[in-house]
């Protein structure tokens, strides 16, 4: 079966001189919740960042469900690829949630009625359905999270690329989001610092370090290995232990 | 930012002035200022008559005339500038108040200080009728090229979020001692400025990947 995200090989030097990535191999397959983690500056958002051709690769290659990410396929990989960025400041630029959400969909050319189910369905899927007619800024941050996600979800992509999605949340939102993602039938790759969170919702982690992969299995196997944990700069919180956390609900 | 508020110069209600369509508000308000600024600086009856108008329009509206009149002292400055006219302007003296003034320069500031508190009156009253989006739908549908409406929208919807990137640089400079009055540390406020520029142009450009992913190939749609 092609794999979602099919990245070999990914190398990539700033224009500065500065490489952040030496060779990063990663697949990811439908339907599947990857977490990636990784320590700050190990090239986390680097990666995320080629996945939908914002940046083009040095060396190696990104295809997404056999599509190269190539300039002639931009418009369909970003179809594909949905990216939720770390600040909902950035992702929401309309004046209202409605034409927000919309904007995506629009750029592929959908329109009239299609496009106003697209936005509504989309709400619909992250609790937000209420707000349609609000500007953003007018919404509290975890609601601003949700309708980020919704923004990406609208366009319907075949991966949901979350940078950092529990950051800033209180823990009710965070549950919240934690519900919603496990609700969704699409694939997740999910950068993060939030461990816990990662074992909650992603049953794989991709550790990330130094712009090479060097863990790459079950979260609970990745969290529970302490000497790869501290040679990485990775830190469980106070008192957490994967290895006596039940199992997650859900898929 | 919390939930559940309107803009600052925006009055909630359901009159039937909130409920117009707002591009025949924003005709309205174009059409109302060009009459203004067309009539002579010495029509006073005339003033009189526009000001009787907009005083009908807020009525109907039921929006406050406080609430209107504090947000007028964005007038101020203007005012300031019609206020030293008389004393700058050529032509025959006349005395006010034992002070020597030009007659044509207290006239011409008359007219200026009447005509923009009419304008400014009437945009006030246009925007605590109007939510700011439906301002922006209005301008499109007046056919306003649509990258200036957008432009237009990013400003909006970016002045409350970089706003608040200012209160909070100034309450961590409050927090660390810093006093805007002590002009020791005025170097300091134009030091602030230069870091908000850049941190605006930073969020532009992540703003921009945020478009650039979501299939944004630079035509206004």
């Amino acid at each position: 079966m092609t794999p979602v995200l099919d990245v070999r090989g990914l190398a990539h030097v700033y224009p500065d001189g500065h490489q952040a990535l030496y060779g990063v191999d990663l697949h990811v397959h439908r339907g599947e919740r990857v977490a990636l983690l990784g320590p700050n500056g190990a090239g986390k958002t680097t990666l995320v960042l080629h996945l939908n051709g914002i940046l083009t690769a040095s060396a190696g290659s990104v295809a997404v469900s056999g599509l190269p990410v190539t300039k002639a396929n931009l418009q369909e990989v970003r179809r594909r690829v949905g990216v939720v960025f770390q600040d909902p400041d950035d992702q929401l630029f309309m004046p209202t949630v409605r034409d927000d959400v919309a904007f995506g969909p629009r750029n592929l050319g959908v329109k009239g009625e299609a496009l106003d189910r697209r936005v509504h369905e989309a709400l619909e899927k992250v609790g937000m359905a209420e707000h349609v007619d609000r500007p953003p800024h007018h919404l509290s941050f975890g609601q601003r999270r949700r309708v980020a996600v919704a923004t990406v979800l609208a366009m319907e992509p075949e991966v949901l690329v979350l940078d950092e999605p529990s950051s800033n949340l209180d823990p009710a939102s965070r549950r919240e989001l934690a519900e919603i993602l496990r609700s969704l039938d699409v694939t997740v790759l999910m950068v993060t610092h939030d461990l816990p969170y990662a074992l909650e919702l992603c049953p794989r982690s991709v550790v990330l370090s130094d712009g090479v992969v060097v863990a790459d299995g079950a979260t609970r196997d990745v969290l529970s290995d302490d000497a790869l944990m501290r040679s990485h700069r990775l830190e469980l919180p106070y008192g957490f232990d994967p290895r006596t956390v039940p199992a997650p609900p859900g898929r | 930012m919390g939930a559940g508020h309107g803009h600052r110069l925006h009055f909630h209600g359901h009159s039937p002035v909130h409920r117009a369509r707002p591009h025949l508000k924003l005709l309205a308000l174009v059409g109302f200022v060009l009459v203004v600024v067309a009539t002579p600086a010495d029509g006073y009856p005339f003033f009189a008559g526009y000001l009787g108008i907009l005083a009908v329009v807020v009525a109907v509206s039921r929006v406050p005339p406080p609430y209107l009149l504090r947000r007028m002292v964005v007038e101020v400055p203007f005012l300031v500038f019609a206020a030293v006219l008389p004393f700058v302007a050529h032509g025959p003296r006349t005395e006010v108040l034992g002070l020597s003034v030009s007659e044509t320069g207290l006239v011409a500031a008359g007219g200026l200080a009447i005509k923009g508190t009419l304008g400014v009156l009437a945009s006030l009253t246009l925007a605590a009728t109007t939510e700011p989006h439906d301002v922006l739908r209005g301008l499109e549908r007046l056919r306003l090229p649509r990258m200036l409406v957008q432009i237009l929208g990013f400003m909006i919807r970016y002045l409350d979020v970089v706003g608040a990137e200012l209160g909070r640089m100034r309450v961590a400079l409050a927090s660390r001692g810093f006093d805007g009055r002590n002009p020791r540390h005025w170097p300091v406020l134009a030091r602030s400025v230069g870091a908000l520029f850049i941190r605006s142009y930073e969020r532009g450009e992540r703003v921009h990947l945020a478009m650039l992913s979501r299939g944004y190939d630079g035509s206004a749609r």
